[in-house]
């Protein structure tokens, strides 16, 4: 038999083997998960978890289909946390600090306890993102919150009441949209495209025959 | 940190990394791919694959799994529901909450149409979210879609539908500057030139990416943009049966909610099926990359109402799910691991192939050499062969892997294994769907009036075969199109009388046929209780 270890769903006791991830053990007790199971793979932040092992005093948080199951676990899921998310026009938004301001005016309310940094199942510095994000530094905050899921771990633990991977969110799509260069290539593909420039070749590989295409295709030159 | 049963491999690899990294592996030719690929793919079991005997496809095969659901019961029958009184009457309807899904959504609101989102689970649990690697599109000086054209399309074994292909290259520019300016933060250097890399097939450096976070990252904006633009989106809530109306128009569906098992019926102009793939069907019992609800919902929608399917028998097994540690089976490693420089190495440190073929024939080379040619690894739960992730430190800088491809880092570093330092384990994984339901140029299934299919529901875009990064480029390529055209039909519909008489027409066709069967369809959700071995 395999190592079996004793953990807790929502303080019910089961013994799952111990190589499982949390989401894999609750399945495994039996449990089909609709809510708090999306990409299965770390990307989705469908699955955050808060944790806390027997006999310790840390309350940790986790997405569960990242994390392995531990002897002792006592697991809460956390499916759902209601984040506020402020509705603007993307077209028209202030690209300074004033934005933040208007939209998201508690986290100038933050008191730097850093409890959100410690609750980061990405292991970001989420206090830091706040900081940048307060003095309209877009690009930076866009930066070190990059790696967000938008589990909302960070949100349920802040004295607050900041929605920090939404705030996150309005500073990435600033920065891609106004900060960030532009990019000259691109917009002059586009421009020849609308012009018709590559019409022509195009209908031409339409009409041609497949072996003709075999022909293309096996002798291609291929860019080092 | 690997146990004692690798070392002796790893170092095998270790000793020839400076050799290996130098060297430059010939490309196969097309015989070589020819013989591979009928040998070692899949898609070339016969024993794993079924004729359909009734429906649209009748005559045409496809894999076993997906056989057993198209030709399965519905949930509901007619009964069931109140059609004269339907919870939602909107314009378009688009069931699934992935990129193709918000892409058509953000269009169709642009274009003023009343649009709502039903999603099974919640927007952005999809497929999209998880592709990392990136985004092609020829926007480069040396590059065109010309050119992009030809690698698609020798890269899908010349069988996209070319009209089909023509609009994914041609719109691809647009498509990238369209989420540029939404406010996603494509990898550039400081004067504004776009970050490109090679992926399998391409001949061309077309790939744009977003670190290794490239579909999480266009899929969280087009998620904000859904909520700012204030756009219904009905989640935990699944589409179990399209509606038609007398004329076998679409004119809704029938939506299940997920939690309460509530029936609800939605009436609308047009309906746009966005619901992505099927790696959760787990066909020939391969582990997937793909996200919880991928279940080919969609291609049962449509083949029940009578719309066609195009390449089914086609799946794509990525070359390099992640073998080792078992938590993480089956999950994906992006294929911009290779683009960055790191090869495939065997079980006796050798190079055993380009490390750049297209998907198909890189998947079918590492099945040769752990079946065939007995040069895998052992993993303790199969065979895996190494890729080797130091190489990118060596020839891109000390530093590029933290910076180009952050979630791969972490993925591996949560089990103790550090992918600067230490090669990984890989196997191929079923990662995506070729095929799908049938549709013109317009994104209208081929053979059911207002319709639409956009995303990995759709076959013939790509052929037999995709190369990376041109599915993120056809979720935003024909979402938005699908939206925009379902927006534009919707304005000149009139919806006719509801009906469901095609649950009972099918069942009829399913007892004709003398199929015996308990299954039930769409799948929703893999049921992996008690048995974690996926």
């Amino acid at each position: 038999m395999e190592n079996m270890v004793n953990i807790f769903l929502f303080g019910k006791k089961y013994q799952v083997p111990g190589n499982l991830t949390i989401m894999s053990a609750m399945e495994y007790a039996g449990y089909q998960l609709v809510r708090g199971c999306g990409c299965r793979n770390g990307f989705c932040g469908a699955c955050a978890t808060i944790y806390r092992i027997k006999g310790q005093q840390e309350l940790k948080a986790c997405l569960a289909c990242q994390t392995k199951v531990e002897e002792g676990m006592y697991i809460a899921t956390l499916p759902f946390f209601p984040l506020v998310k402020q509705v603007y026009d993307i077209e028209t938004v202030k690209t300074n600090e004033q934005v933040m301001m208007q939209l998201y005016p508690e986290i100038y309310a933050c008191i730097g306890c850093n409890a959100c940094t410690k609750a980061c199942t990405q292991g970001l510095n989420v206090m830091q993102y706040i900081a940048y994000a307060q003095r309209g530094d877009f690009e930076k905050c866009a930066e070190e919150s990059f790696d967000c899921v938008m589990c909302g771990v960070c949100s349920s633990r802040c004295p607050a009441g900041i929605s920090h991977p939404q705030v996150a969110m309005l500073a990435r799509r600033i920065n891609g949209k106004y900060l960030a260069p532009d990019c000259g290539h691109l917009e002059d593909r586009v421009k020849e495209i609308k012009d018709g420039t590559f019409k022509e070749l195009i209908e031409a590989l339409m009409q041609k025959p497949v072996e003709e295409m075999k022909e293309l295709y096996n002798n291609r030159e291929i860019e080092k | 940190m690997y146990s004692e049963n690798f070392q002796k491999s790893l170092k095998a690899v270790e000793a020839a990394r400076e050799q290996n990294v130098a060297m430059e592996p010939a490309r196969m030719t097309a015989k070589q791919k020819e013989d591979l690929l009928a040998e070692f793919h899949p898609d070339y079991r016969q024993d794993q694959f079924e004729i359909l005997q009734i429906g649209p496809n009748k005559g045409g095969k496809v894999p076993k799994e997906l056989a057993a659901t198209l030709q399965a019961h519905s949930r509901i029958t007619a009964d069931s529901v109140d059609l004269s009184a339907p919870d939602y009457d909107v314009d378009v309807l688009v069931i699934g909450g992935g990129g193709a899904g918000a892409s058509a959504a953000i269009e169709a609101h642009e274009a003023g149409a009343d649009v709502m989102i039903v999603t099974k689970l919640r927007i952005g649990d999809a497929n999209t979210m998880m592709a990392e690697g990136g985004i092609q599109a020829a926007d480069k000086p040396n590059d065109s879609p010309a050119i992009h054209f030809v690698d698609a399309f020798g890269g899908g074994h010349y069988a996209a539908k070319r009209e089909l292909l023509a609009k994914l290259v041609c719109d691809a520019p647009e498509a990238i500057q369209w989420l540029s300016e939404l406010g996603v933060e494509f990898d550039k250097y400081e004067d504004g030139t776009m970050v490109t890399t090679h992926g399998g097939g391409t001949s061309r450096k077309r790939m744009h990416a977003a670190k290794d976070y490239s579909g999480a990252e266009i899929m969280r904006t087009l998620r904000d943009e859904v909520y700012n633009r204030q756009i219904p989106v009905v989640d935990f809530t699944s589409a179990i049966e399209l509606i038609l109306d007398e004329e076998g128009k679409a004119a809704g569906a029938v939506l299940l909610n997920m939690e309460t098992e509530e029936l609800l019926v939605a009436k609308a102009k047009t309906v746009i099926i966005a619901t992505g793939g099927a790696g959760r069907m787990h066909y020939q019992g391969f582990p997937t990359s793909n996200h919880y609800g991928a279940t080919a919902d969609g291609l049962v929608l449509g083949y029940r109402v009578g719309a066609k399917l195009l390449y089914a028998e086609t799946l794509q097994y990525h070359p390099t799910g992640a073998a080792y540690p078992e938590q993480i089976f089956g999950a994906l490693v992006t294929e911009k691991v290779r683009s960055l420089g790191a090869k495939l190495v065997n079980a006796n440190g050798e190079v055993f192939m380009h490390p750049l073929e297209t998907r198909d024939v890189s998947a079918a080379s590492i099945i040769r050499e752990c079946t065939a040619r007995d040069n895998g690894v052992d993993t303790g739960n199969g065979k895996g062969v190494w890729l080797d992730t130091p190489m990118i430190e060596i020839l891109g800088g000390e530093g590029t892997i933290m910076k180009r491809i952050p979630a791969m880092w972490r993925m591996f570093d949560k089990y103790g294994i550090d992918i600067r330092k230490e090669p990984i384990l890989v196997f191929p994984t079923l990662h995506y769907q070729n095929g799908g339901l049938d549709i013109t140029e317009d994104c209208m299934t081929t053979n059911v009036e207002n319709l639409f299919v956009a995303g990995e529901a759709v076959g013939g875009i790509h052929g037999r075969n995709r190369l990376m990064g041109n599915s993120l480029l056809d979720i935003i390529v024909f979402g938005r199109s699908a939206g925009k055209n379902a927006a534009a039909k919707a304005k000149n519909t009139t919806v006719g009388t509801l009906t469901l008489d095609h649950i009972a027409k099918f069942e009829q066709e399913i007892t004709d046929a003398g199929i015996e069967t308990e299954t039930v369809s769409p799948k929703l959700l893999p049921n992996y209780t008690k048995r974690a071995d996926f």
